[in-house]
């Protein structure tokens, strides 16, 4: 028969023994994380589109699966352009063929599949182009996904792949709604744009925005007030991608439609 | 506590002390929580530092090829300027050491990027001047007639 005196002693020495290794595995006070969370100095990435300016060359798309080492040939891309044409009859069309890569050169939209749609031109409403790329969220849901913690925020809020020690399973490709995740063919791993994290970090631009020759992609830091882009996002009419999801994403887009997801 | 008690709970408690050593020496030392907190800045620190040694291919810089090209720079003056040297001559890497020689893609279709006339009312593709590759002397490299550098009709070769 157990004792009251003995049910409580080893009761005591339980609580005891089990506390020891929550204090191993290190888990942070809610003080530590709130302090954590709550940098307010230095950079904070994000990107301004403007779509009016864009005129579908892929000149930025070649350019960045060059500079990241994409496969050129993979149909995969960190970076690409969607081609949105609105017709007179109330159908819309959207295509991104190869991603844009070797730009848009047919007036025919690329339905898939081998087949192609005949657009003529007097039937057009509107039509432009749409670079996407990874809008580096400021609650990423790929992040919350891992299961491993290869995929992490930077302190100025680039979204990152830790190459060596992503086990390839995917959800975080599955979790993105801007489908900008994909698996690298060659290393078998989880791969998105980072804004050329190497380039932004030596004080160059990223490729896509130096190889636009018409200004329609912009970087710039939100957390300063004097930095162009930030005035343009504060004191302009700018819209981001499905801000319903709570993302908030920092990819800002100039001439956004309703279509455009 | 008798045997039967005791005997099970030293196998539960050798198996966490074996999970606990066994993570000790698995998870790399600058495995830990940064910047982003528990949520987001969960990650080997040196991860970043991957990113930021990552090559840089494009150099974009026009001062680095006007050094050596300077007889090239005619382009400032005409509605090509606008377009960086390394879109159509590749990245630079590290030339002129390696590569020695950088290719010039002279495809028509580098030229159609832009100068097939796609009329996008709300794009600025629109007010591009372009060709019908079809009729305009198919088979032809652009460049057989046109001055990439110097691209206004009037001065065609």
């Amino acid at each position: 028969m157990i004792s009251r005196r003995s049910f409580l002693k080893n009761a005591i020495k339980g609580v005891a023994g089990l506390s020891i290794p929550l204090s191993i595995i290190g888990i942070a006070g809610p003080r530590k994380l709130f302090a954590l969370n709550n940098v307010t100095a230095g950079v904070r990435w994000a990107f301004l589109i403007n779509t009016y300016k864009c005129v579908g060359c892929g000149l930025c798309v070649k350019a960045c699966k060059t500079e990241n080492e994409i496969p050129y040939d993979a149909n995969v891309t960190r970076t690409w352009i969607e081609r949105y044409v609105h017709l007179k009859d109330g159908r819309v069309f959207a295509d991104t063929p190869k991603g844009g890569r070797d730009g848009f050169t047919t007036s025919k939209i690329d339905l898939g599949e081998g087949r192609y749609q005949d657009i003529d031109e007097k039937d057009i409403d509107k039509a432009f182009f749409v670079p996407k790329l990874c809008n580096q969220c400021e609650n990423p849901p790929c992040v919350q996904v891992c299961p491993v913690g290869a995929t992490f925020q930077a302190s100025d809020g680039v979204v990152l792949i830790d190459r060596s020690w992503c086990i390839g399973c995917g959800y975080c490709i599955m979790a993105c709604p801007y489908g900008v995740r994909f698996f690298h063919p060659v290393l078998q791993v989880a791969e998105k744009c980072n804004f050329c994290y190497h380039r932004i970090n030596k004080g160059l631009k990223p490729a896509c925005v130096d190889a636009c020759p018409f200004g329609a992609r912009m970087i710039g830091n939100i957390k300063d007030p004097e930095d162009p882009v930030t005035k343009v996002i504060m004191a302009e009419r700018v819209n981001v991608l499905k801000s319903e999801y709570g993302t908030k994403p920092q990819a800002y887009y100039i001439g956004m439609d309703e279509e455009v997801r | 506590m008798k045997g039967h008690v005791w005997r099970p709970l030293y196998a539960v408690i050798c198996l966490v002390v074996l999970v606990l050593a066994a993570r000790y020496f698995m998870v790399p030392k600058d495995f830990g929580i940064y910047e982003r907190g528990y949520m987001y800045g969960f990650h080997r620190k040196s991860a970043e530092d991957y990113w930021k040694t990552f090559k840089v291919k494009y150099q974009f810089n026009t001062d680095y090829c006007r050094d050596c090209h300077a007889e090239k720079y005619s382009i400032m003056q005409t509605p090509h300027a606008i377009i960086h040297c390394e879109n159509c001559h590749g990245p630079v890497l590290d030339h002129p050491t390696d590569p020695e020689k950088l290719s010039v893609d002279k495809k028509r279709e580098l030229c159609l990027r832009c100068h097939l006339p796609l009329s996008y009312p709300t794009s600025g593709r629109a007010n591009i001047r372009g060709v019908d590759p079809i009729t305009h002397n198919p088979g032809i490299e652009c460049s057989a007639c046109h001055n990439p550098h110097m691209p206004s009709l009037e001065a065609m070769k």
